[in-house]
Formats: structure tokens, sequence, C-alpha cells
């Protein structure tokens, strides 16, 4: 069965027949030709599919593309601006943030939510104190970025790479 | 995954309309849980009935106390809500210590709370499953147990309801507003989940076509002094091996007036230590009390072979979060 959907991607609108079954990441990169979102897991589980949806960090591969239609993603293709990286990209460089680089994309947009959750005083599970406005310690950024899963094992480097934008 | 026909819901009344006359259909809403079981091949509705843009409402606070919150309000900005990091903090910190920060901003209230209780074998849809197939049989029971049941499981099921939330909210006395065909009602947290017996296959207690609306936080005063405490086997990310939601209030004495304590990862739902409430209430705090009140409680565990170990981590689980809770000022 399918249906017509129009969704904005990386500031393009997009309109786009697809079967109901589709996720947004498959639409994403089958689709919609945009392979900067990555499948890993596929279930919910490693985060290499992380995208803003309408601002916020989601992953896309437990998320029906039919029930997003009109929504806005910006992809890690999406971030940068005037042919200039995003901060969060330029850190992850700076810093050796990745090895393999498969779960980057995924990783700088969620650390890009990250910080605005952060930034809009969300707590999280290590906070000692719920009311208390969080500080960006690395124990917060191991915590928040819990959901994006590097099996290079660069995390001290993609820990210091959000510290570095971030602060 | 089976083709479905998808359904965009546009009140709730439309929203039941769609279901109940379908013994096919079942309601969308954030999808973490019910797209990957479409995927996994263990679930395979015929109509999806779409009810993530449903006006259910936010979190507001009710006139004579309390707090709504609408089915639709995402776990990640409820764990982040000013009002319940203020007044129900064990709710804040069960939310923030379940999935991701990414699933956290697409699972939803009314669908956390109906996520299916399940265990690997329930996924694995090469195995027997009682709870997937009814009659064909419980894998776990003669395979890996680390993760199921002690308390209230029966021979045909042993898995655990996975969300903390929900562990929270029976703790702090929830109620969930449930909308269907012959009007709304409502009904505590505790009554929605079921214990398996003989009907593993049914998780709640909700008719087909029924739709979680809200949850309605009481005003409660043991609320403000309440915690939640996950041990797993990752830092983060990770379901519980065993956890605790619990709230005290202390009396002029510092005596026991009043506490709620619900245990997560222990059972087929979110369980309630009535027994261990009983044990302390009136009492003065001590950690011995702590420990006799959590042993009242895991008197009838019956761990399998593989998770023995929950028992004195659940008794432990309670002298320490108990303890924290009657210390502070």
């Amino acid at each position: 069965m399918r249906s017509e959907i129009t969704i904005t991607v990386d500031g393009g609108r997009r309109a786009v027949s697809v079967d109901t079954r589709t996720t947004l990441l498959d639409l994403l990169r089958e689709h919609l030709d945009c392979r900067a979102p990555k499948k890993g897991c596929d279930h919910g589980q490693c985060g290499s599919c992380t995208v803003l949806l309408d601002g916020r960090r989601v992953i896309t591969c437990l998320a029906l593309a039919v029930s997003y239609d009109g929504s806005e993603i910006v992809t890690a293709e999406g971030l940068g601006a005037d042919g200039e990286l995003h901060p969060m990209q330029k850190a992850f460089l700076e810093q050796d943030g990745f090895q393999c680089g498969y779960c980057t994309p995924g990783q700088i947009c969620s650390a890009i939510g990250m910080l605005d959750e952060l930034a809009a005083g969300w707590p999280s599970h290590v906070a000692e104190d719920l009311a208390a406005a969080p500080q960006l310690d690395d124990a917060e950024i191991r915590e928040r970025m819990s959901g994006n899963l590097c099996r290079c094992g660069a995390y001290v480097n993609i820990v210091a790479a959000i510290r570095e934008a971030g602060t | 995954m089976r083709p479905f026909a998808y359904e965009r819901a546009t009140d709730v009344r439309d929203a039941i309309e769609r279901v109940v006359g379908d013994p096919e259909a079942v309601f969308l809403a954030g999808g973490t849980n019910l797209v990957d079981h479409m995927k996994l091949g263990v679930r395979a509705p015929e109509r999806l009935v779409d009810v993530r843009r449903v006006a259910f409402g936010g979190v507001e606070e009710r006139p004579h106390g309390g707090v709504r919150i609408g089915a639709g309000v995402s776990n990640g900005e409820l764990a982040a809500h000013p009002v319940i990091r203020e007044g129900y903090p064990a709710l804040s910190r069960a939310l923030l210590a379940g999935a991701s920060g990414q699933l956290r901003n697409l699972a939803t209230t009314g669908g956390n709370l109906l996520q299916r209780t399940r265990c690997v074998y329930y996924q694995d849809a090469t195995t027997p499953c009682n709870k997937r197939d009814p009659g064909s049989g419980c894998s776990a029971l003669t395979g890996y147990t680390r993760y199921h049941a002690i308390l209230g499981a029966s021979d045909e099921c042993v898995a655990v309801h996975p969300s903390d939330m929900a562990v929270a909210l029976v703790a702090l006395d929830a109620v969930v507003e449930v909308a269907g065909p012959q009007g709304s009602r409502e009904l505590a947290v505790a009554d929605l989940f079921r214990s398996p017996g003989n009907e593993p296959q049914r998780d709640t207690v909700l008719d087909h076509g029924e739709l979680i609306t809200a949850v309605l936080l009481p005003e409660l005063p043991l609320a403000r002094r309440s915690t939640y405490l996950k041990i797993r086997d990752r830092a983060s990310y990770a379901f519980a091996l065993v956890s605790i939601a619990a709230g005290v209030e202390l009396d002029a004495s510092g005596r026991i007036a009043a506490l709620r304590i619900a245990l997560g990862g222990v059972a087929h739902r979110p369980w309630r230590a009535l027994r261990a409430e009983a044990a302390l209430r009136g009492t003065v705090p001590h950690a011995d009390a702590f420990s006799a009140a959590a042993d009242a409680e895991l008197a009838d565990a019956r761990p399998l072979a593989d998770n023995g170990f929950k028992v004195p981590m659940a008794r432990r689980a309670v002298i320490d979060v108990l303890t924290r809770l009657t210390e502070r000022p």
C-alpha cells in the first residue's frame, strides 16, 4: 500500500510516493539519495541513523515515513552552510573523533541535538540535582550520547570533540 | 514486513472508531516498539491508526492538585518538565534512566505504557513463545533467564515489563485516563498491567479499541521525596536487572508516615511492594527494618536458573533507596 508525502530534507522540499512500510531511514537513503544517515542495527539500538527531526534528535530506523508527512529533517549532510562545515563537524575532525566514520553522521546529529537539550536545561541520568542547570562535563556527554555506539571505540575523541564544540 | 493500511486519526473518537471494529487494527504512536516488532515479524497488524498528531494535551497542573500528562507527550519532554522534576522526581529519574535521548524524543507517554512485556524469545519468531503464539510453549523456561521474572510469573511466561516510567508511575499512585467506544474510564496504573497467568498474550487489562489519552498524577506529599534507582549490566542504555521507585513521607517525629514502593525488572508488571510498605509504615527508619521489609516482599520470589542474583540485588536496592530517602533533611 502506498501513500503520498511531502517532506523537507536538508532544506529541500521533496514530494514522494512511499510504500507504507518504508522507514524514514530507508526513505532518506533509498528514495531521496541522502546517505548521510547510516543503517547500523536497524532496530533502534545503535544511533547511526540519527537525524534532527523538527529540531530534535531522533533515530529514523523505527519511524515510519508516512507518519512524518510535512516534517523537516536535517541530516549530517545539511548541517554546514555556505561551504563551511558545522562547528561540530570541524571539532570531530580536529579531535580525530572517528575511525571508520560509519557512526559519525549519527554521532554529529545526536551531539548537536544533545547540546540543544542541555542548553534548554534538560537534566540527564547522571544529574545529582534535577533542578540544577546541567553543565557540559565528560560524564554528562557520555551519558547523553549513550544512544550512539561506535564499534571502533573512538569514544575518547568523540567526547573531546563534543566538549570542544559545546564550550 | 506484512503490508498494512496506514490511517491518520484526527481525534480520539476517530482513532477509536477506526480500531474498534477491526481486530487486525492497532494504534501507532512513536512506533519505537511496534515498528521494531513488525520488522522482526513478531507482530503483523493489517491496519495502523496513527495517533501521533491527536491533541491529547501537554503537561498541565490541575486546578485541585496533581498533574495531567497528555498521552502524546514525549518521554524526553516529560522527564525535563519543571513540574515533574520538582514534584515527582522519581518519574523524571525513571524516564532519564530509560532508552536513549533519541528514543525518548520519539517515544510517548501512552506508548511507553503499552510497549510489550517481553523477553528475547518473544522477539525471536523462530522460537516457541506463549505470549507471541499462545500454547506454543515458553523457550525462556529452559533458556537463558538472566533478565527474567522472579515474582508473579507463571509456567507459561516469565517475561518482565521493560518500562522504567511505569515503575515510577505505580509508586506515585498514577492513574491512566482511557477512552473507549463506551466512553472514558480511569484506572490505576498498577491495575493496568496483568500478571501472565494462563493468558500471557495479554499484557494489560485494556480492551481492543481502548486508547490511553492521559496519565494523571495525584497531589502526593511523598512524591516530592521520591527517587528511582536502576541497576543494569551497562552504565547507560540498557534494560533494568532490578529497579526501584519509592517515595517516603516522614512525620514530625521522624517516623515513616507514608511510603510507596514499586520494583521493576522482577515481574510481568511493575511490582508494587505492598508487604514491604506495610512492614515499614509508622516505624522509625532503620536499615535493619528496610532489610526485613524487603525480605518479606521477596519471600515468594521464585528465581530461575540464571537470575537468583535478583533476590539479594532487589533487597539491597530497597535498603539503599529507603536509606537515602529517609536520611535527607
